[in-house]
């Protein structure tokens, strides 16, 4: 983004602004009431028993965390871009500990439930989201190529693949292709299904993609091409794919995570991935938040890897041209 | 180097390309009107006419970069028309340089002068890269070779673009307003280049408003307005003696 070259006061360093901000922020926790949480807790010598405390308790609370917020805000304002960005990463982190602290977690379960979950949850989860990635690329080259041409069929169907597969939820899809092809004598597996319907789907959106990226290429690029005497596979090999990939790789990028926590929706089909052993292994001991919240984790690991894969070879793309 | 082409040899006399009674619409807008024009091999044609007056959709039509609708237009011999299915190896022999260079950016300098060759006539990497060497040689930018064209200044570009087509050996040379583009101090340095090829013996055929260019290259000028051509001369009898009004008023603003 363009950054403009003269300087602004910053709002937190005006008077005005800070008043406004403790005065929403006063009435914001005010109005969720941490009277009766932790914060209640630790303000007992000042407010006594905090579910005795009433109005006073609930305004002192809120003002106490107020004046910690804004505060925290004012101090950070003075930090280098970069810190600043560490230390509220860090802050919020720490925040959803808290979160999934405030569950009252039996870490002994999740240590003798995780091995099964990687070995055999996330094991599967990245089966069926590579493997669907795989086939949702070549669909949505073939299908951009296709919606490009000037031949009927192959536009007419490519179009009508993409307006159908777009149309219908995923989770619909997965059970038309699940419950639906045994009916016509075609016997799916669970896992076969899941990655027809995650290929399918997001063909479909990768195809849109793909025809966006090969179309931002300019006209002049193919007149040229053409005027040299190339034929059509080699201008789009050679000249306009290698141009379009860098354009095509941010959006395709999001599509690979979007992608990997859909493959969740397996799990309505008993397929063994993260999804489903988040919510079965759990279920037994009535320990749901210890393996849902691992399942999050793992997720979030995940998607944090895929985007700094995404970083990484946007960086190499940006270096060549 | 490498000699073959797909065009067989013309003699002086035939013409190189010709058109009859070409004709082009663009919807319900005609932008050529019953063009007939023969271009002889080594001859140079410099078409002018003010803005709109089809003299882009003329030169493109040569290497069939537009379609044209009524009339016959013949390149080396062989006619050009949308049911053709050796329209490339045509191309392959026609050389053009767009307003625009039209240089392929993920390529190097020389990647763009090899690609021609390398990857439509076949020929070897190491013979493609010398005849490019050679042809960046020509246009004086050799230095460039490794370079990609972003890092490169528009008369720099431009002179590679014509490096580039001329790596295809080709009969004749199509320059669409080669300079239009460029920053005036840059504008000379491509037309000598383009001058240059022009004394190498070159068949040449450019739409530019490049007067002077024309008065020291052209064999001869045509003059387009509304899609016709109104006057075609030699460069003296066209400065000196214009013979239509059109002609005399556009020289009139041109040469002001």
């Amino acid at each position: 983004m363009f950054v403009d070259t003269v300087i602004e006061d910053k709002a937190l360093h005006k008077p005005v602004f800070l008043i406004y901000l403790s005065v929403t922020v006063l009435a914001i926790f005010f109005a969720l009431n941490f009277t009766n949480t932790l914060f209640g807790e630790f303000l007992r010598p000042v407010i006594g028993d905090p579910t005795e405390s009433g109005f006073f308790g609930r305004f002192a609370v809120s003002l106490v965390l107020t004046i910690i917020f804004v505060l925290n805000l004012f101090a950070i304002s003075f930090f280098k871009l970069k810190a600043q960005v560490a230390i509220v990463w860090i802050e919020l982190f720490l925040l959803f500990l808290a979160f999934a602290y405030s569950f009252d977690l039996k870490m002994s379960f999740i240590q003798s439930r995780v091995p099964l979950m990687i070995s055999r949850g996330l094991f599967t989860t990245i089966y069926i989201s590579a493997i669907s990635i795989v086939i949702a690329t070549v669909i949505a080259v073939i299908g951009a190529i296709a919606k490009l041409s000037n031949n009927g069929f192959a536009y007419a169907i490519s179009s009508f693949y993409t307006s159908l597969f777009r149309g219908l939820p995923l989770l619909l899809q997965l059970f038309l292709i699940y419950k639906g092809l045994p009916q016509l004598g075609f016997m799916v597996d669970a896992v076969p299904a899941a990655i027809t319907a995650l290929s399918l789907c997001y063909g479909a959106y990768m195809t849109e993609i793909f025809r966006a990226g090969i179309q931002s290429i300019p006209k002049g690029q193919w007149e040229a091409s053409r005027a040299l005497g190339f034929k059509f596979n080699l201008i789009l090999r050679k000249i306009i794919l290698p141009q379009a990939i860098p354009i095509i790789i941010p959006p395709t990028g999001n599509q690979f995570i979007a992608m990997l926590k859909d493959s969740s929706l397996a799990s309505v089909l008993g397929v063994w991935e993260l999804m489903y052993l988040a919510r079965t292994l759990g279920q037994r001991d009535f320990r749901h938040m210890e393996m849902l919240l691992t399942a999050a984790m793992i997720y979030w690991a995940l998607t944090i890897v895929l985007e700094v894969i995404q970083a990484r070879i946007e960086e190499k793309y940006k270096q060549k041209s | 180097m490498d000699t073959k082409t797909n065009i067989p040899n013309n003699t002086e006399m035939t013409p190189v390309i010709s058109l009859k009674g070409v004709n082009k619409w663009y919807e319900d807008f005609q932008a050529l009107k019953d063009i007939t024009l023969e271009i002889k091999l080594k001859e140079k044609i410099v078409i002018c006419g003010p803005s709109g007056s089809g003299k882009s959709t003329l030169i493109r039509c040569i290497n069939r970069l537009e379609a044209h609708q009524e009339g016959r237009i013949h390149v080396s011999g062989i006619e050009l028309h949308e049911r053709m299915k050796d329209i490339d190896v045509v191309r392959q022999d026609i050389g053009m340089v767009f307003q625009s260079f039209n240089l392929f950016p993920h390529l190097t300098v020389l990647e763009n002068c090899m690609a021609g060759p390398n990857w439509v006539r076949g020929i070897e990497k190491n013979k493609a890269k010398e005849r490019a060497i050679a042809m960046l040689e020509q246009v004086k930018i050799p230095e460039q070779a490794d370079k990609y064209p972003d890092q490169l200044s528009g008369g720099q570009q431009q002179r590679v673009a014509i490096a580039r087509s001329l790596c295809m050996q080709p009969k004749v040379m199509l320059f669409d307003e080669p300079t239009s583009a460029l920053d005036p101090e840059m504008v000379s340095e491509v037309l000598d280049t383009m001058i240059e090829l022009a004394n190498s013996g070159m068949t040449m055929i450019c739409v530019t408003h490049e007067m002077g260019f024309a008065r020291q290259v052209a064999d001869r000028i045509v003059f387009m307005a509304d899609g016709e051509i109104v006057e075609q001369n030699t460069p003296e009898e066209f400065f000196n003696n214009p013979q239509h009004d059109r002609t005399k008023v556009f020289l009139d603003q041109i040469l002001k």
